[in-house]
């Protein structure tokens, strides 16, 4: 096994499990022992300005990027087979998730203008703020450059290999790392920003991604919420 | 029916004198820390004027509150939950911190430090928010006082609705009176209903409404949600955080800060017994000038052996039944109804009430010619618009204020007349319907306003919701994370929010 090789295996066949758990696990230890600290931690109260029109194009453009991964790539084969070919499929990812990341990219771009050029905001970011919303720019570009890469390929073939490989991390099938060696680079930069985001969350304020999530539970309950100190044994 | 005990308070507005005792040692307790200079938990405004947040009763403006559809039901003003979930990632409600007003210091040292001038060196103000130097002070947490700024501006206040306002911009009718503002621990709150997060909760025993710190995510939805602006999003932390009502005091007998130290003895706590199920229809009548009675229709007798049976077994503690029987808050409210909740329109049933205040007899009725309804002034001769009062305080409903306004005006007639050494002047108690053994224990209140009378507050029963013995040697009250500080100190999860770096005027040597 060759360096190349080994350092593939290593980035694409241990890498992953390394960020994912530290993911799952810091996420875990830090809304059990600093629940204090998690919060989406929002500039909006200093400076109005930007932040609608910015964020609100980062984040929908966003999860619209988010969750076309999570089905593009997650979505069982006897699931998708029947409807469209791998061509269309690439097409279908290639059309939508180009569009919802240029949207997210242009909202990212004003939100790193306002984090970086107003002083208010700029004195109140911590390291990690910038660090983050950069990287996230960094991945968001990354992707769309893929897009002229799969333009390339419109046999669909490239995106089976990628589909392949994302399903077999996440089935825990060993030796799909090997699958990424023929691929172009900038598939295997994009992959390990992805997973590297995934490392960092915990740390960072993107943990407010999973208090997004829990938030769903606001359309369940009732306007109204009461607590009693009484113990009710 | 389903019985429930709240501490509320009262503020007598007839003798707040405005001098912001209450806003300094809130200040001073509670919100002396970084991210949270801009917020007073407690302010006194005057009125008339735009207020703190600018404009906040503007509620076209803020959508705070809630609103009565079509069919009966009442949503949160800025939206039900699908609305509040879209806005999730840019609140378009939420105020900006110059609708506050930004935070600054001074540049003291330069004072010390500045080399020999030509003038004498000048301490600029510094921001607070981003650590630059500015030109100039805007605006600041107190800025309309004692009718500072043009009237033009001041006349934007809201409660001019349906006043002829042009005549109180001239210097000889003008009027002014104090509010000082807190949380209204709503029965309806709609911050609560705003919460995402779910962090937000009424208490259930003492009915104070706080925002869990380690829940909240700084979704920033009750910020807008609370029509009186009483909730502060801490730009250092990112959580929100408002009154507490002085919990820890509370729960220990003692009265909150604001009312401690009160210098006009103009506030009154005590506990009020209401019926817990019929809060949403009492937020939900149709007609806001109905909203006042019918949140007044929630309150319960205490007096009634039936209630203090049913409040029994509902868990409200002995103490607590026998502290109803004595609330200040219950006889200025339900028996006297001279206190009004602070504009009910918003549907949220507030539970901190005002006295209205008396105001001079205008300067045309002191020529001569004193327009007198019965043996007590016309209320609609006193400086303040009845109108006016009626804006802030009923949703517009104008009798509840006069009748309110002619009893604090009998009360001052008897007492004037017994003070003189006249007979009891029966007649004008009759005339605004009260009995000599009430307006003699209104008087010990209002105008005596006693310690022991103004505060009657029972503890509350720790023992039963905590293990003492468990605790000793813990924290106590502390903020973030039990022992832990939470982002004082730096750490894996995130160190201080940003080193304060201020940016000292330097003075160029040659």
């Amino acid at each position: 096994m060759g360096f190349g090789t080994a350092l593939n295996e290593f980035l694409f066949g241990i890498y992953p499990y390394i960020a994912l758990a530290v993911l799952l696990l810091g996420s875990l230890v830090r809304f059990d022992r600093e629940p204090y600290t998690w919060k989406s931690d929002s500039s909006q109260l200093l400076r109005r300005h930007q932040m609608r029109l910015g964020s609100n194009l980062f984040h929908y453009g966003i999860l619209v990027v988010v969750a076309g991964h999570f089905i593009g790539f997650l979505t069982p084969d006897w699931a998708i087979d029947w409807a469209i070919s791998p061509a269309q499929h690439e097409l279908m990812a290639m059309l939508a998730g180009g569009v919802a990341g240029l949207v997210a990219i242009v909202g990212m771009s004003i939100l790193i203008h306002r984090r970086l050029g107003d002083p208010r905001i700029r004195n109140n970011s911590r390291k990690w703020d910038i660090a983050v919303v950069l990287l996230l720019w960094l991945q968001l570009a990354l992707g769309l450059l893929t897009v002229p890469f799969s333009a390339m390929h419109m046999s669909g073939s490239m995106f089976e290999v990628l589909v392949t490989y994302v399903k077999g991390i996440v089935t825990f099938q060993g030796g799909v790392a090997a699958l990424l060696l023929g691929t172009p680079i900038i598939y295997r930069v994009h992959i390990f920003v992805g997973f590297t985001i995934f490392l960092i969350s915990p740390f960072t304020r993107m943990i407010h991604i999973w208090s997004g999530v829990g938030s769903l539970a606001y359309l369940f309950r009732p306007y109204q919420l009461v607590r009693t100190r009484r113990h009710t044994s | 029916m389903k019985i429930r005990a709240q501490i509320a308070m009262v503020l007598n507005l007839d003798k707040c004198i405005g001098c912001h005792t209450c806003s300094v040692t809130c200040k001073n307790v509670w919100t002396s820390r970084e991210g949270m200079e801009y917020a007073w938990f407690n302010n006194v405004e005057t009125k008339p004027g735009i207020g703190y947040p600018k404009d906040w009763e503007n509620q076209e403006r803020w959508r705070g509150g809630w609103k009565r559809k079509a069919n009966g039901r009442i949503v949160p003003r800025q939206g039900g939950r699908w609305a509040i979930l879209a806005n999730i990632f840019a609140n378009p409600n939420l105020p900006e911190i110059d609708d506050y007003y930004e935070p600054f210091t001074f540049d003291y040292a330069y004072l010390h430090n500045a080399p020999e001038l030509a003038t004498s060196p000048v301490a600029r103000p510094i921001s607070l928010v981003s650590g630059e130097t500015m030109d100039k002070i805007e605006w600041g947490p107190n800025w309309e006082e004692i009718l500072g700024g043009e009237f033009a501006k001041r006349s934007e206040d809201y409660n001019f609705e349906q006043v002829q306002k042009e005549i109180y911009g001239e210097f000889e009718n003008t009027f002014m009176m104090y509010l000082p503002r807190l949380c209204e621990h709503c029965l309806n709150p709609s911050c609560v209903a705003s919460c995402p997060s779910g962090s937000i909760y009424k208490r259930e025993e003492d009915g104070i409404v706080l925002i869990d710190q380690d829940k909240c995510r700084g979704w920033r939805m009750c910020v807008s949600g609370c029509p009186y602006k009483k909730i502060y999003y801490n730009w250092n932390t990112g959580k929100a955080e408002k009154c507490i009502f002085c919990y820890p005091r509370i729960e220990v007998g003692q009265p909150t800060v604001c009312s401690e130290t009160c210098v006009g003895r103009i506030r009154y706590l005590g506990v009020l017994l209401y019926d817990a199920d019929g809060i949403e229809r009492a937020a939900s009548v149709e007609d806001p000038e109905d909203l006042y009675e019918a949140q007044l229709g929630l309150f319960l007798d205490p007096h009634d052996p039936r209630i203090q049976a049913q409040a029994r077994a509902a868990g409200v503690p002995e103490a607590w039944i026998a502290a109803a029987e004595h609330s200040p808050t219950y006889k200025m409210a339900v028996e006297w109804r001279i206190a009004f909740p602070l504009h009910p329109e918003y549907r949220t049933l507030p539970m901190v009430w005002y006295v209205p205040p008396l105001s001079p007899i205008q300067a045309r009725a002191n020529a001569g010619a004193v327009d007198m309804a019965g043996r007590i002034p016309d209320v609609h001769s006193l400086r303040i618009p009845v109108r006016y009062l009626a804006n802030l305080l009923t949703a517009g409903a104008e009798a509840p204020i006069v009748s309110a306004l002619e009893r604090l005006l009998a009360m001052r007639s008897f007492f004037r007349a017994r003070q003189l050494g006249e007979p009891d002047d029966m007649a004008v108690l009759e005339e605004v319907g009260i009995g000599l053994a009430e307006v003699e224990e209104m008087h010990r209140y209002l105008a005596i306003a006693n310690y022991e009378d103004r505060f009657v507050i029972p503890t509350t029963h720790r023992e039963q919701a905590e293990n003492a013995y468990e605790l000793r040697g813990t924290c106590g009250f502390s903020f973030g994370n039990g022992c832990d500080a939470g982002e004082l100190r730096p750490g894996l999860f995130g160190g201080t929010m940003g080193q304060r770096k201020l940016s000292p005027i330097r003075f160029g040597v040659e």
